[in-house]
């Protein structure tokens, strides 16, 4: 079953981003909304995370959201995609369910 | 595809309010429908009239009224969870003894029966909250 897991909290401030990541399995997509994007910046103690995971799951960052926080995309860890709230609506319908990570 | 949305945050708060209501708007206007969203614990508090923000923010719970009105949504409000917070329509006010109501236009109080078969009846239910 394809699932879709949302992350909307900084993984410095809360383990809901490796939680997700400790539970997602092969296949699945993971997307950071609201202070989740701070897990998709380069060079964070939390980077290594994302970047080990990335063979297996699918990585996801709203822009809005990071253009709310200032965070310039080049400092996007590579491979992640930027996506607006018409690519999250496909992400929720491509996928069997999304689990949201609160 | 039809979806529905569960919001268990108030506005204001954080950020969960606000990615509901665009993450719904966006659905809607891709040509998706959307069954049902369902406010329950703090996100009851979406759904007051009274609610005067500055007027240079964004009016949360008027951006609501308006979506409802021009999409025919479906907005619940969880009843124990609005009793709890002090958001009655008329019945409810009437019901608890109080001498007034807030409930917003396009919102209605119901019971969490109506979570579950938004979850039944939808293709998708999205949580937002904190």
């Amino acid at each position: 079953m394809s699932q879709l897991h949302t992350v909307n909290k900084s993984p410095l401030e809360r383990n809901t981003l490796e939680s997700a990541i400790a539970h997602a399995i092969k296949g699945n997509a993971l997307l950071m909304i609201e202070d989740g994007v701070y897990g998709a910046m380069q060079g964070t103690h939390k980077s290594a995370i994302v970047s080990n995971a990335m063979s297996d799951i699918s990585f996801y960052v709203m822009g809005p959201d990071l253009k709310a926080r200032g965070i310039d995309e080049k400092r996007i860890i590579d491979g992640i995609k930027i996506v607006d709230y018409s690519d999250f609506v496909a992400l929720v319908a491509e996928h069997d369910v999304t689990q949201s990570w609160l | 595809m039809k979806f529905s949305v569960m919001i268990s945050e108030g506005p204001y708060t954080h950020q969960a309010s606000d990615t509901a209501y665009h993450f719904t708007k966006a659905a809607l206007e891709d040509g998706h429908e959307c069954f049902r969203i369902f406010f329950y614990h703090d996100g009851v508090n979406n759904g007051t009239r009274l609610a005067s923000p500055p007027q240079d923010d964004r009016n949360i719970v008027n951006r609501w009224s308006e979506l409802a009105k021009e999409y025919k949504l479906d907005l619940v409000l969880c009843i124990a969870a609005a009793q709890r917070r002090g958001i009655a329509d008329a019945d409810e006010a009437k019901r608890n003894g109080k001498n007034a109501d807030n409930i917003a236009p396009g919102f209605r109080i119901s019971g969490l029966g109506q979570l579950i078969e938004a979850g039944i009846q939808s293709d998708r239910l999205v949580t937002f909250g904190d």
